[in-house]
């Protein structure tokens, strides 16, 4: 999977901002994309291309149950979230409809990933490859039945 | 040596013990949708039947049920639209347990869940909104999903939880005057973290809430998803059992923690040294004390919401409004039509509207910002509800203080933040 970086310095990013209030009410996934991050960044809709990623900071997704908010990002394109931590309901949104993958990453990868470096994430090695800074940075792997629900693609393809 | 939250999933998972860190399916008691995350379930299901599934039935309809609460009354053409496919869902699965707008008793869903006993102790609860922690303080195990989790309850019955840690939060003695639940919620959250328990279970206990109210109970394990909680819990005791028997319900399983059971970590607060609290934008744990904001000046206060306008928010209201008149736009919007028929035989809609306030249905809408009296740019507003992110209830500049019933009644008196302690 490789993809640019779209990143935000930030942490707390939630979903009032990911897809504000207002738009509750839409569940066409593709209507509900263009009003993506627009709590927080008014371009990100123009900017955003399929196989991207965000980077963020702590506690990414948290805030409302809203399933509108992975949707809507998984439908603008964005493939991964890479943050230090994940909000639980954004975590298991996205991971149960097979909308994106929260993947959790460290300190220093945070800091070292820019704005627009390319990666190539590698899954099955717990492996970040920034290939724009040609660094390596590990992925913390996923707990065994998430990594299992991803793997089947969503929780009503796993099999327990 | 399990604590209540362990020993309601154990339980639910059929295992005589769970541990935090285990994975595990647990059978579901009760699950709920609103009008947002219903329409979202149905989208679901739409898409599973576009991939081939047959879906002609739930696993129980009785065990399912629905509030119309965010986009009431409808909002627009879309809002309205989405109750009439809540309507139709419900119809064709047999849902019995439908609360509409317009016909009897309805609000939102979270006060429902208590107002109605919709939930009962030992029970697990899911519902398609974060905020569904709040029905924890019956003694439930109450979880926020989303909407592919929640279809999968409604088609399976049961889902996967990690165990959590628990974190106890052990109040003695009991609050002074003008201080409510929400002073001491605010100031957990400051005290810990908009992730401060990120995950984990929330625990309240010790003598200040034995003697607190069973709807103050309520304001705390809501609030527990402003911290990041996976649920909030209180143990049942004598008032949770006359509480519910008002409304109907006495026949359930209580469970209760072992006496030796295990906590994460135990926080503990001293009741008499607790103040009126305010959270500034744009964060419930950027705290500070009531008095220290006394210049800032405000647009608005909105006294409503699952945490903020229950009956006794509503008297706190008329304490401080009985003989007074607002200086800045103030609504008052009872969570459910049970607390406000309630407001109006106790005669506080009557001091409320002589002090000029607007009175309005139930609903979620400016709560979370989606109609019913929106912020425009730069305006600051009071509110008792439960959130303040940017944009979160209007405008993307607008500023959100929140505040304990008192609070935001004092200040809509004064026009700027008000410790009601100071109010003459």
């Amino acid at each position: 999977m490789k993809g640019s970086v779209i990143k935000y310095d930030k942490d707390d990013i939630d979903t009032d901002v990911i897809l504000p209030g207002p738009y509750l009410k839409i569940h066409d996934y593709g209507e509900l994309a263009k009003h993506a991050m627009e709590g927080l960044d008014k371009d990100f809709h123009k900017r955003v291309k399929p196989g991207d990623f965000i980077v963020a900071g702590r506690n990414f997704g948290c805030g409302s149950s809203r399933e509108h908010a992975p949707i809507a990002l998984s439908y603008s394109g964005i493939k991964a979230v890479l943050a230090l931590s994940f909000a639980r309901i954004f975590y298991r949104n996205a991971v149960d409809g097979a909308f994106l993958l929260p993947i959790e990453i460290e300190e220093n990868a945070y800091k070292d990933i820019s704005d627009s470096d390319f990666l190539e994430i590698d899954i099955s090695k717990n492996e970040i490859k920034n290939l724009t800074k040609n660094k390596t940075y590990k992925m913390k792997p996923f707990p065994e039945l998430v990594g299992k629900i991803i793997s089947a693609g969503g929780l009503f393809n796993y099999k327990p | 040596m399990l604590n209540i939250t362990e020993k309601i999933l154990a339980r639910a998972s059929g295992k005589p013990k769970v541990s935090p860190g285990d994975v595990i399916f647990v059978n579901v008691d009760k699950v709920m949708v609103h009008d947002v995350s219903g329409p979202g379930v149905i989208a679901v299901f739409e898409k599973l039947k576009k991939g081939g599934m047959k879906i002609d039935r739930l696993w129980d309809p009785d065990k399912v049920w629905v509030a119309e609460d965010h986009f009431v009354p409808a909002a627009d053409k879309i809002s309205a639209q989405n109750i009439v496919l809540l309507t139709n869902f419900t119809k064709q699965f047999g849902i019995k347990k439908h609360f509409k707008y317009g016909m009897g008793q309805y609000g939102i869903c979270h006060t429902l869940s208590h107002e109605e006993a919709m939930v009962s102790p030992g029970e697990v609860y899911v519902g398609g909104d974060s905020h569904t922690n709040t029905t924890g303080a019956l003694g439930a195990f109450a979880a926020g999903l989303g909407h592919t989790d929640v279809a999968y309850v409604m088609l399976n019955g049961k889902i996967w939880f990690k165990v959590p840690e628990t974190l106890y939060f052990k109040l003695n003695g009991k609050l002074p005057d003008y201080v409510m639940a929400k002073d001491f919620i605010l100031k957990i959250i400051g005290d810990i973290g908009t992730d401060g328990a990120a995950y984990k279970t929330m625990q309240f206990g010790g003598t200040g809430i034995s003697e607190m109210s069973v709807e103050e109970r309520l304001t705390l394990t809501n609030m527990t998803t402003e911290a990041g909680a996976k649920n909030g819990i209180i143990e049942p005791d004598q008032q949770i059992r006359d509480y519910l028997a008002a409304r109907g319900a006495s026949k359930y399983n209580e469970v209760h923690g072992d006496a030796d059971a295990r906590y994460e970590k135990v926080y503990e607060y001293e009741a008499s040294e607790l103040e009126p609290i305010v959270a500034k934008p744009f964060s419930p744990e950027n705290i500070v004390v009531a008095r220290e904001l006394s210049s800032t000046e405000l647009d608005k206060a909105y006294i409503g919401s699952c945490t903020g306008a229950k009956l006794e928010d509503l008297r706190a209201v008329a304490k401080i409004l009985k003989g007074r008149t607002v200086k800045i736009r103030t609504e008052v919007l009872p969570a459910a039509m049970s607390i406000f028929r309630k407001a109006m035989d106790e005669g506080l809609l009557k001091i409320f509207m002589d002090a000029g306030v607007v009175v309005g249905p139930p609903t979620c809408g400016a709560c979370c910002g989606a109609h019913m009296g929106v912020l425009a740019k730069d305006e600051v507003c009071i509110s008792t509800t439960n959130r303040n992110f940017p944009g979160r209830m209007g405008h993307v500049e607008s500023k959100t203080y929140l505040a304990s019933p008192l609070v935001t009644a004092a200040s809509a008196v004064t026009g700027k933040i008000t410790d009601p302690r100071d109010l003459k």
